[in-house]
């Protein structure tokens, strides 16, 4: 009971206070027939030195990016992290407080907040930014609710099949009950078409979700796609990718409506999927619908500048069923760890991290194609993703001899796309040296194939 | 001793041609980024962040933390919230690099350990919730109350049930209780409490029909009792063709003592940033597992870990599954802190922190009683609500004004005006991880709060960097970021 304070004079102390004899009669609210009368049947407790040891066993048994090289991304990004995030995030003043609704006894996280807010408005030119949602895809599926209220449309929403499937599956989730139908822009050269997009839509359409970079790394002049997707009445939702955005135009200057990000990417641990961050971003006029905590600059009583929560009427502990969003926990804390790399990394910084992405994953492109057996699948501009074509169509294989090789080669995409059973998706961050990325393509070149499916 | 300099707001302290994380140079081909981009796509500029050295962030950020109360410097009763003690190994356990730098598209041989932990995760929280199948992907509670919703309704759905369009919920309910219900495409119905925040039993009777998908209770109840009909409701819902949701954010009062499966219960969510000492984050993160009766199973989102032999992998092959409620696999970090939590206690252990955060909830009802009202009675489970509504009626003393007066002595408020039914509410959860000596000092400090000047407590807190902020003005015109050219 290493945490429990009580001795068992205190014990004593308290049950006689409050005029019991035991702890037992306390508990004489729960009804006899109701109680466990056995012990729970789980794992006997451990010390800390114990359980450090069986911890270590079990991260000793999971392959990470430490001692195998990664090429994994797919919206989970190997991306460096200052050792400042982690400082900063470790401060038990931040962790170890709760949601600043005291606004008194909340400065700290009620600044960071605005600050937070202020740093995604300036990365993706938006007017407003929430004070953070649980990660990428639920972020995308917020949006898209969104989107119906504003335009009061509920016959279907757009998705191109290059956005992230996950995406697309949770929104599919969340909408299977309300009505609104979800459709799917088939996308085979890699990208939107925008003539194919104009013809999708109609006066029904609530909005569009695209992404950029898309899944497949893939990027794109927006300008004309949100234009299309306005002309039909509907809303542009654009997934981005943060990092992206220290070289690509922001959304705000192509005119999206609402903005979402999986937030990862900025200073914070891949972590099995998850803590993440939620990011989303809108025009003003969307403000009054957005879900999520927001912090507002204001004055105290003494005419001091602080910050507070604010517009809190749109959330569940006010408007209850008629909140825009049931969100109470947020991702407070990663938000503070985005907001800690972009202040640690600054313009320059930034665009430095997605310069060298952009440059190691052109030269891993280059170097894995070099042999006939790969090629890229689409013949498209990419940012730091690609995907890769298996002429032996044997991708499962090729992984698993790259992992025995000491490479997470990349995300087979047959998982979700059964015509590209033959393809993997690659990714190459700043963090991947030449070396690494020759050694990628040697490995895969090596590989053992069933000779006769290479053309 | 204040640091205002270091304090101002980072675009503020920013200074062009500062520099914090520099990058190594490029160490392949480098070609121009035209070449590789459409023009089209590529800003001119970078955006327009602050420009800053480490040691300015560093500063900056040491100085905001000190701006906040927490757990770790401070008593920290806020009902409802379960703000214990975060214990320090769960966090060097999440930053193992086998938990923290692993990629959630890992091919799942070389995940073992880690699937092994969740597969425990699993298992461990559908045995302390008396239930059989557990899917760790929400995000927090209220995305567990989602899930598990969309689950009865893809239940429904699946057994021609279509027609059940209503839930449930008591007018005690947390407010993430109707907005679940109204986003998973419901007809919210709400149920009276009694004054001691049970079922209206006469209310529920006349609101349940076959038209009743679910009832979404919170037991212990968020006025901290445990409703003894429980068994009954569950029945006569069951009898009706529905089933129960219960709210798990209580579960810190009833760890090895009662389980929901076996008191009716056919799904839950846990908050294992409340009750298994996940970090609050300041506003998260958490994680939202639920757990589920065998029948609802199918539904569960996917992937879900299952064990072959001695293998364990992520399954995804669940036709009936209502699909993914958020991306990869779930909160993994807080599981894992989790996880540290429950292995260090064991099952006695689990039992003993329910005991003492009851234990120390009554103790602090006994002493505070006297002082304020609590409609509730003499007995609570681990939280209690005391009303100010007298004080108020008497001295114009708001739950508000205490609150804000336990700042200035060192004790972060009670929930305040949550639970809806209880006039003036302040909503006390001391946790199992406070003294005798700081429940006395609490509730010395705060009956000696009741003794001073109303105007003087309307003007509190006196000691805290910031007097009450200006929430009408923040509303009235929203400034949510900051803008060039505004001065501190
Ligand atoms: C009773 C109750 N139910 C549900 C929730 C929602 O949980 P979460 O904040 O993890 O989404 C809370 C949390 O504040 C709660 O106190």
């Amino acid at each position: 009971m290493p945490y429990v304070l009580n001795t068992p004079q205190d014990q004593a102390d308290m049950l006689a206070a409050i005029g019991v004899s035991s702890v037992e009669e306390l508990f004489e609210m729960v009804p006899a027939e109701l109680r466990l009368d056995r012990a729970l049947d789980i794992p006997a407790a451990m010390s800390e030195m114990e359980l450090t040891a069986h911890m270590q066993a079990l991260s000793g048994r999971t392959r990470n990016a430490d001692d195998t090289v990664c090429f994994l991304g797919g919206g989970s990004y190997d991306h460096f992290i200052p050792a400042v995030v982690d400082y900063v995030s470790g401060r038990g003043e931040f962790y170890t407080s709760y949601t600043p609704y005291q606004a008194e006894a909340s400065q700290g996280n009620l600044q960071a907040f605005f600050e937070y807010q202020t740093l995604i408005t300036q990365l993706t030119g938006m007017d407003v930014s929430n004070a953070s949602l649980y990660d990428g895809g639920s972020s995308a599926s917020e949006a898209v609710l969104m989107c119906i209220g504003a335009t009061r449309r509920s016959g279907k929403v757009v998705i191109p099949a290059c956005v992230h499937p996950e995406y697309r599956q949770i929104v599919e989730t969340f909408l299977t009950n309300l009505n609104v139908q979800v459709e799917v822009l088939e996308t085979p050269e890699g990208l939107v078409q925008p003539d194919q997009l104009a013809s999708i839509l109609d006066d029904t359409t609530a909005c569009v979700l695209f992404q950029q970079p898309n899944f497949f790394g893939g990027v794109q002049d927006m300008k004309e796609l949100v234009e299309i997707t306005h002309k039909a009445g509907a809303l542009a939702v654009v997934a981005v990718d943060p990092i992206s955005l220290g070289l690509l135009t922001p959304p705000g200057s192509y005119d999206a409506d609402i903005v979402v990000a999986e937030g990862q990417s900025l200073g914070s641990p891949m972590a099995f999927g998850g803590p993440y961050l939620g990011i989303m971003a809108c025009k003003e006029d969307f403000v009054r619908r957005m879900p999520g905590r927001l912090a507002g600059q204001t004055v105290d009583r003494r005419g001091k500048r602080c910050w507070a929560l604010t517009l809190q009427t749109r959330e569940q502990h006010i408007r209850r069923e008629r909140a825009t969003s049931n969100i109470c926990t947020n991702q407070g804390l990663f938000a503070l760890r985005a907001s800690v790399y972009l202040a640690q990394m600054g313009p320059q910084g930034l665009r430095d991290v997605a310069n060298l992405s952009l440059q190691k994953s052109r030269y891993a492109a280059e170097q894995i194609s070099a042999n006939e057996r790969f090629s890229l699948a689409f013949d498209t501009p990419t940012f730091k993703e690609f995907v890769v074509r298996d002429a032996a169509g044997e991708v499962e294989s090729l992984i698993k001899h790259a992992l025995s090789q000491g490479y997470f080669a990349g995300v087979p995409l047959g998982q979700w796309y059964p015509d590209m059973a033959d393809c993997f998706l690659v990714c190459v961050t700043e963090k991947r040296t030449k070396a690494e990325i020759e050694g990628l393509a040697t490995c895969l070149a090596q590989a053992p194939a069933n000779a006769a499916a290479v053309r | 001793m204040r640091n205002t300099l270091a304090t101002k707001l980072l675009f503020e302290l920013s200074q062009p041609g500062r520099r914090g994380g520099l990058m190594p140079a490029c160490d392949v081909p480098e070609h121009s980024v035209d070449e590789l981009l459409p023009g089209a796509c590529v800003a001119a500029e970078p955006p327009p962040l602050p420009e800053l050295a480490e040691p300015d962030v560093i500063r900056h950020y040491a100085n905001l933390s000190q701006q906040n109360m927490s757990v770790d410097t401070h008593t920290y009763p806020l009902g409802s919230c379960t703000m214990k003690y975060n214990p320090k190994r769960n966090e060097r356990f999440a930053a193992l690099p086998g938990m923290a730098n692993v990629h959630p598209y890992q091919p799942d041989e070389s995940l073992q350990g880690m699937l092994q932990l969740l597969y425990e995760v699993q298992q461990i929280l559908a045995e302390i919730g008396g239930l059989d199948a557990v899917s760790l992907q929400p995000a927090a509670g209220a995305q567990g109350e989602l899930t598990a919703l969309l689950v009865a309704a893809a239940y429904y759905r699946d057994t021609n049930q279509t027609s059940r369009r209503k839930v449930l919920i008591p007018d005690s309910a947390h407010g993430t209780n109707p907005a679940s219900a109204a986003m998973a495409g419901f007809d919210t119905v709400t149920v009276k409490s009694t004054p001691k925040g049970y079922v209206d039993m006469d209310d529920f009777r006349s609101k349940l029909d076959e038209t009743v998908a679910v009832f979404m209770i919170t037991n212990p109840n968020t006025l901290g009792m445990f409703d003894r009909l429980i068994k009954e409701i569950a029945d006569a819902v069951h009898d009706a063709g529905g089933l129960i949701y219960l709210d798990g954010a209580n579960m810190n009062a009833i760890l090895g003592i009662t389980r929901p499966g076996d008191f009716g219960a056919d799904m839950m969510h846990y908050n294992p940033h409340k009750t298994f000492s996940g970090p609050h984050g300041g506003g998260g993160p958490g994680a939202g597992p639920i757990a589920v009766r065998s029948k609802l199973e199918p539904y569960l989102p996917s992937p879900v870990v299952v064990k072959e032999g001695d293998e364990y992998r992520l399954a995804f092959d669940r036709p009936k599954s209502i699909g993914r409620v958020r991306s990869f696999f779930g909160n993994t970090g807080v599981l894992v802190r989790a996880y540290s939590y429950i292995r260090t206690h064991g099952p006695d252990g689990l039992k003993r922190v329910s005991e003492n955060a009851v234990l120390n909830a009554n103790y602090l009802l006994s002493r505070v009683k006297h002082i304020f009202p609590v409609p509730q009675g003499d007995r609570c489970m681990h939280e209690f609500v005391a009303s100010a509504s007298s004080l108020k009626s008497e001295k114009g003393i708001t739950a508000m004004d205490i609150g804000k007066r336990l700042l200035d002595f060192g004790f972060h408020a009670p929930t305040v005006y949550f639970p809806p039914i209880v006039k003036e509410a302040l909503m006390v959860e001391p946790t199992e991880t406070e003294s005798k000596a700081s429940l006395d000092s609490l509730a010395e400090t705060l009956f000696r709060i009741t003794e001073e000047d109303a105007e003087f407590l309307h003007e509190a807190p006196h000691s805290t960097l910031i007097s009450r902020p200006d929430e009408v003005k923040a509303a009235r015109d929203p400034v949510l970021s900051w803008q060039p050219g505004t001065q501190a």
